[in-house]
């Protein structure tokens, strides 16, 4: 059964971002054998390293992992918000798979950014400009995109809006009057807006409470439904991993620890750490 | 003429390394050998804690096996369901295995029609004639109408469970792992459900059930396997 084989969306090797200087040893002397990312020979941070893994079209991937474990630095790193120390990542649709995207101009990564990924952060204030309005948030994505006909921008910002469930009405309002589970929708409309292959979210549901954080997932869900955007959702909640991902990667101090089918990291865990992680659930 | 066989267990075991209770082990299957043939129905039988759910489990890679091969013969080709990628597994899933747990464990705020319709969401885009065969579908199992589009978490135990049952034959998978069936339901609907496998059955699938129920098995299975304390006490 060869079929699946070749069929991945995203695929990246060895990503590593370490913070200050390092030696070979930082790596070696860090990660979930000794309970810290930090290098005990020269101080540097090692958020993530040795990240491999592969990302097919449609798929949904759970990342997971306590607080400070790297979860959040892959996705910035694949997002271009930082700067990688080693490692590459190829994304298919970007010439045919074969160019590493860490290492191309800004601006093809700019491009890249525009077209073929979005990225929904946990702090709304981070993919939106609050000074300009929902609809002139979701515009300036368009722009970026290479729309310019101002009609075409306002029926598609709308067309988002209706399917987000936020009141076309306060299209013209800026979202800091907004809720926080509305500026989340705002956000997530700005993100698929031009059609992407590829969505990041990053703890999208943390910190809102629970009835709006199930209408967010429901969101999610029928997007991924719909349009069968692939998506790589990191999230410390196991709850929201189960509800909406495949395949799920554990990560403890930089490393991961463990990968595999969702229903089998939550029910018959390997690692240590996952083992502690699934007994915590409520 | 012999069937082919559509599953082969050699030698499969299940231990569970418990990090967390000072590396506790738990044998749940030891050295499990037998087959499943092309549109052969088999009844898993043993006490609670005996390991059928465990070995039903290993097969759809809900636990990972510690030892042996699970060679299943799929449409292309025989896969070890042991050492498949996941990305094999997950398409295998999506086109070819279904398992039906014994509880219904649903995604919260999707309508009873809906949760039956999820994996054939998965194969066919019309969502309309998906629908369309769900309801039929509950209407056979005598689900009232007014629950059709509720959201089943609030359901009874019989309610729940004819949803389960409907969401995992909807595809007509060919490989089916349905573990109690029957279990919570009236006499007639048991039967309706039994007539289904059945039916499934006469199409081609083989079907490997987890059951307590004599009635159920009596009606149901070809061949039974009893499991005693994660091993097989008998092969007929």
């Amino acid at each position: 059964m060869s079929n699946t084989e070749d069929n991945w969306l995203l695929k990246v090797n060895n990503l590593t971002k370490i913070y200050g200087d390092y030696t070979e040893n930082s790596i070696i002397n860090t990660g979930p054998e000794f309970n810290s990312n930090i290098c005990p020979e020269t101080g540097s941070i090692v958020a993530c390293a040795d990240i491999n893994f592969e990302l097919y079209p449609g798929e949904v991937l759970g990342i997971v992992g306590e607080s400070g474990s790297g979860k959040s630095t892959v996705v910035k790193l694949l997002y271009f918000d930082m700067e990688q120390s080693l490692g590459s990542a190829f994304l298919k649709p970007h010439l045919d798979g074969l160019a590493n995207i860490l290492e191309e101009s800004n601006q093809k990564k700019r491009w890249i950014r525009n077209y073929l990924m979005g990225m929904v952060y946990q702090n709304p204030r981070d993919g939106l400009n609050f000074k300009f309005s929902s609809g002139g948030n979701i515009a300036e994505k368009l722009i970026m995109g290479g729309n310019f006909h101002v009609g075409n921008i306002r029926n598609r910002a709308t067309d988002l809006l209706e399917k987000t469930e936020v009141p076309v009405l306060r299209m013209d309002d800026k979202p800091a009057s907004f809720s926080g589970g509305m500026q989340q929708r705002v956000q997530i409309s700005k993100a698929i807006a031009n059609n992407p292959p590829l969505l990041f979210l990053d703890e999208v549901t943390t910190g809102l409470d629970v009835s709006v954080q199930a209408k967010v997932l429901d969101l999610i869900r029928e997007l991924q439904q719909d349009l069968g955007i692939a998506m790589i959702v990191v999230s410390h909640d196991l709850s929201v991993i189960r509800m909406l991902t495949d395949r799920t990667i554990v990560m403890k101090n930089g490393r991961i620890v463990e990968r595999g089918l969702t229903d089998q990291i939550l029910q018959d865990p390997q690692h240590e750490y996952s083992q502690l992680l699934v007994s915590s659930l409520l | 003429m012999k069937k082919m066989n559509i599953l082969e267990i050699n030698d499969l075991s299940k231990v569970f390394n418990l990090h967390i209770l000072n590396n506790k082990k738990l044998e749940a299957l030891k050295s499990i050998n037998f087959t499943v043939a092309e549109g052969e129905i088999i009844g898993l039988t043993g006490k609670s804690g005996s390991g059928k759910s465990s070995l039903m489990k290993c097969i759809y890679r809900t636990y990972l096996a510690s030892g042996g091969q699970i060679n299943y013969k799929s449409i292309n080709g025989m896969v070890d369901l042991v050492t498949a990628s996941d990305h094999e597994v997950i398409e295998l899933r999506k086109n070819e295995i279904t398992y039906c747990s014994q509880f219904l464990s649903v995604i919260p705020r999707v309508s009873a029609v809906d949760v039956v319709c999820e994996n054939l969401f998965k194969v066919n885009a019309d969502k309309e004639a998906a629908r369309y065969k769900a309801k039929g579908m509950l209407q056979q199992l005598g689900l009232p109408e007014e629950l059709w589009d509720a959201f089943p978490v609030t359901f009874s135990g019989g309610e729940q469970q004819r949803i389960n049952v409907a969401r995992a034959i909807i595809t007509s998978p060919r490989f089916l792992l349905i573990d109690e069936p029957t279990a919570s339901l009236d006499p007639k609907t048991k039967d309706v459900v039994i007539d289904m496998l059945l039916d499934l059955k006469k199409h081609g699938t083989s079907i490997l059930c987890i059951s307590h129920d004599e009635y159920t098995i009596e009606k149901l299975v070809d061949r039974r396997i009893n499991l005693h304390l994660g091993e097989i006490l008998n092969l007929n």
